[in-house]
C-alpha cells in the first residue's frame, strides 16, 4: 500500500474527478501533505498529540472468553479506547494539524454515524479552528446523542434533506459548500475516499492502527503475525490503516461490508465524491441508496484501495446483515465486557460466522480491529433488543 | 469543428450574444416542447442534463429536477431515443452529464451515442482537463465539441491550459457556488473572471452560473461572448410554467441581451 502518485490511482481505482473549482484546492491539500509527511516536525507533532491528547497508543486485547466461545483466537485492536470513542480520531489530528498548516481557520467534515463528526468537532476545539458537520437527517435522527456532542464541542451541524439523508447525501453537500469556501476552509474528510489525495491521506493517517498492531502482534503471537486481520469497512478507513501493517505479512487481510452497504460484493464500477471505485447502483446506472443499521456504514461505495487491492486479491471483502452485527455486538458485550459499536460489530460477526463454517481453521489467530465504542448505538439497540422480547 | 463551435462563432462573428438554455431531460412529459420553445425563443444553443441520482455541482433546483426525472422513470438509453426522434433542430444540443454516467457506459460509447443522436457538444463537469485525456479524444472522434469550465479559483496558466484544450466554447463558471445561486455581491467577481477567461480563449467565453435575470444577462454580455441560463428557467419549469411561459422567459432575456449590445 504506497504512494499513488500524482494522478491518485491505484490500479484503475482513485483519480480526482472534482469540478474545476477544486482542482486547485485538491493540488493544495496534496502538496500540504506531501511535504508534512516528509517533515520530521510534523510527524513529531502529530505523534505527540496522539499520544498526549487522543490516548494512543491504543492496547491489543487477547479476548480469551470471546475466543472460547469462537473457537479462534481473537485479538482486539482497541480503537474503541482512543479519545472521542472511535478511530476517527487518528486522521482527524492529522488532517486539522494540516489544515493548521495550509493557514485556514476552519474545518468542515461529513458525518454518518456522527463519530467523524465528533471527532473533527473536538479536534477543531482543542486546535481553535471553527467547524461545521454536515449530517443526513435520517442519521442525525438514530444517531441524536453524537449531533449534541458535536454542538457541545461549539461545532455547527447542518441536517442535509436531500437523496437518502444519510452519508452519501451529507458528503455531496460538504463538497459543494467547500466549493464555495475553499479560501478559508479544509475539507476534512472522514474516510479512505474522496478525490485525491484524501484516500491516499487518509490512509496514511490511519496506518498508526496497523503499525502498533504489528509490534503488538509481534510481542503477543509465536508467530508474530496472524492468520487474518479483519476490520469493518463503511468507506475503508479502519480497514485501511489496519491493513497498511500487514500487507507486507502473510496475514490474510479481510473487510467486512453491511450486507445493504455491500459496493464491492453487489456494487459496479462508477464515479462518485470525486473517485472512480465500485458502486451500488440500479439498473440504470443511477447510484443506489445502501441501507444498514450503522450508519457509520450506510454508504454506496468503498474507498478506491479497497476495490484495487480484491481485483489485485490482496484483500477479501465479505457481507454481514444487520442481525449478524447486532448478535455479535451481544456477544462480545456479554464474554468480554466491551461493548463496541455496530460497525466494529460487523468484523466480529463475520469472524464468528467464518470460524463455524471452517473458513477459519479453528485455533487460528485472527486480529480484529474495534474501530469503535458502542454507547453512540445504544437506543437504537434498546429499540431492537427490547422488541425482540 | 462541431456545430457548437460553428454556431457561437458566426453569432459572435455578427455581433450576436450568444443564448445557451438548459432543459433537464424527462423532467416532465413534455420537455421535448420545452427544448423546441426554448429555440424558437431565440436560443443559439441547449443544454441537455442528463438526470444524475448526485449531481454534486448542482443546487437545490437543478438537484430536484434531476431527482423528479428520475422518479419519472427517465434513463439515459431512453433520452437518447427521444433525441434522435427529434433531430434536426438546427441548433445545436449539448449533453450535460456527469462523470458516473459517462465513465460507466465508456467513454467512447458515450461519446458516439451522443453523437449519433444529433447532440453536437458535450460538458462534464466532475471531469476537470487533468481526468480528460481519453475523454478529449473520443469527443473529438465521434465530432463532438467538448466544453471545458474556467472558474475564479483556476489560476491563469491553467486557464490557458483548460482555453486551448476546450471546444466549442470557453465555459466560464462565474462564481464559486452550485448552480442556481445568485448573491448580487458577486457580480464583479463575477465579470472579473470573465474578463480575464477572454484574455485566454480564441474561442466564445460564455457565462454561467447564477445568471437569473435578464438585467444580470444584460450585464454580462459586456464582458463576455454569451449567456448560459439554466436555474432560473428549471425553476419555473418546476413550479409547473406551461413552457409558453418559459418561451417568454427565453424572449425576455434574448431581448435583454441583444439591447446591451
Ligand atoms: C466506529 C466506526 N467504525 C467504522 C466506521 C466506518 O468508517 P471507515 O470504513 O472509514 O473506517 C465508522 C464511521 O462512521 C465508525 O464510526
Amino acid at each position: 500500500m504506497g504512494d499513488p502518485g500524482p494522478a491518485g490511482r491505484f490500479g484503475s481505482m482513485g483519480g480526482r474527478f472534482v469540478p474545476e473549482a477544486l482542482i486547485p484546492a485538491c493540488e493544495q491539500v496534496e502538496e500540504a501533505f506531501r511535504r508534512a509527511w516528509a517533515d520530521a516536525g510534523f510527524r513529531t507533532e502529530l505523534t505527540h498529540m496522539l499520544s498526549s491528547y487522543a490516548g494512543r497508543p491504543t492496547p491489543v486485547t487477547v479476548a480469551d472468553r470471546l475466543s472460547d466461545a469462537l473457537g479462534v483466537s481473537v485479538l482486539l485492536k482497541r480503537e474503541d479506547l482512543a479519545h472521542t470513542g472511535s478511530h476517527k480520531i487518528n486522521n482527524v489530528a492529522g488532517q486539522v494539524l494540516l489544515a493548521q498548516r495550509m493557514g485556514k481557520t476552519a474545518v468542515i467534515a461529513e458525518t454518518g454515524a456522527g463519530q467523524h463528526g465528533v471527532a473533527t468537532a473536538t479536534v477543531a476545539a482543542h486546535l481553535g479552528l471553527g467547524c461545521t458537520v454536515f449530517m443526513g437527517e435520517k442519521d442525525m435522527a438514530r444517531q441524536e446523542l453524537n449531533v449534541f456532542r458535536m454542538e457541545l464541542l461549539g461545532a455547527t451541524v447542518i441536517p442535509v434533506t436531500s437523496g437518502s439523508r444519510t452519508l452519501k447525501d451529507a458528503t455531496s453537500e460538504a463538497l459543494r459548500h467547500w466549493v464555495t469556501t475553499v479560501d478559508s476552509t479544509h475539507y476534512c474528510i472522514g474516510s479512505a475516499l474522496g478525490p485525491h489525495p484524501y484516500p491516499w491521506m487518509v490512509r496514511e493517517f490511519q496506518r498508526v492502527i496497523g503499525d502498533e498492531a504489528r509490534a503488538q502482534c509481534a510481542e503477543l503471537l509465536p508467530g508474530a503475525v496472524p492468520d487474518a486481520v479483519v476490520a469493518c469497512v463503511g468507506g475503508g478507513s479502519n480497514a485501511a490503516g489496519t491493513f497498511a501493517g500487514f500487507t507486507a505479512t502473510t496475514a490474510r487481510l479481510i473487510g467486512t461490508e453491511a450486507a445493504g452497504g455491500a459496493a464491492l460484493s453487489n456494487g459496479r464500477r462508477g464515479v462518485l465524491h470525486g473517485f472512480m471505485s465500485s458502486f451500488l447502483q440500479d439498473e440504470h446506472g443511477q447510484i443506489a441508496e445502501a441501507s444498514s443499521i450503522s450508519a457509520g456504514l450506510d454508504y454506496p461505495g468503498i474507498g478506491p484501495e479497497h476495490a484495487y487491492l480484491a481485483e489485485i486479491g490482496r484483500a477479501e471483502y465479505h457481507s454481514v446483515t444487520d442481525a449478524e452485527a447486532v448478535a455479535a455486538v451481544e456477544l462480545c458485550a456479554q464474554t468480554e465486557g466491551i461493548l463496541c459499536a455496530l460497525e466494529s460489530a460487523h468484523a466480529l460477526a463475520w469472524v464468528r460466522r467464518a470460524a463455524r463454517d471452517g473458513e477459519l481453521t479453528a485455533g487460528s489467530t485472527v486480529l480484529v480491529t474495534l474501530s469503535g465504542r458502542g454507547d453512540k448505538d445504544v437506543s437504537v439497540l434498546r429499540e431492537l433488543i427490547r422488541g425482540r422480547r | 469543428m462541431a456545430a457548437v463551435e460553428t454556431v457561437l462563432g458566426q453569432a459572435r462573428a455578427k455581433g450576436r450574444s450568444a443564448l445557451v438554455t438548459y432543459v433537464t431531460a424527462g423532467i416532465r412529459a413534455d420537455w421535448l416542447d420545452l427544448l423546441t420553445v426554448m429555440i424558437d425563443a431565440g436560443a443559439d444553443a441547449v443544454e441537455i442534463g442528463l438526470p444524475f441520482s448526485d449531481p454534486m455541482l448542482d443546487g437545490p433546483v437543478i438537484q430536484q429536477a434531476s431527482s423528479a426525472a428520475i422518479s419519472r422513470g427517465t434513463t439515459i438509453p431512453g433520452i437518447l431515443a427521444q433525441l434522435r426522434e427529434v433531430s434536426g433542430l438546427g441548433t445545436p444540443l449539448i449533453a450535460m452529464g456527469y462523470a458516473h454516467h459517462a465513465c460507466t457506459r465508456g467513454l467512447r460509447r458515450y461519446c458516439h451515442e451522443l453523437a449519433d443522436c444529433g447532440v453536437s457538444g458535450t460538458i462534464i463537469p466532475d471531469l476537470p482537463v487533468s481526468e480528460a485525456d481519453e475523454y478529449l479524444a473520443e469527443a473529438r472522434d465521434a465530432g463532438l465539441d467538448a466544453i471545458l469550465m474556467v472558474t475564479p479559483a483556476t489560476p491563469d496558466q491553467q486557464m490557458q491550459v483548460i482555453a486551448e484544450r476546450s471546444r466549442g466554447f470557453l465555459y466560464v463558471m462565474s462564481v464559486m457556488n452550485t448552480t442556481g445561486r445568485t448573491y448580487e455581491r458577486d457580480d464583479d467577481a463575477r465579470w472579473a473572471v470573465a474578463a480575464r477567461s477572454r484574455k485566454h480563449s480564441a474561442r466564445p467565453v460564455i457565462i454561467g452560473f447564477g445568471i437569473d435575470t435578464p438585467e444580470r444577462a444584460a450585464a454580462a454580455v459586456t464582458y463576455a461572448d454569451g449567456v448560459i441560463v439554466a436555474s432560473a428557467l428549471m425553476r419555473r419549469v418546476m413550479d409547473g410554467a406551461p413552457s409558453t411561459e418559459v418561451g417568454r422567459c427565453v424572449r425576455e432575456i434574448r431581448a435583454a441581451i441583444d439591447n446591451a449590445q
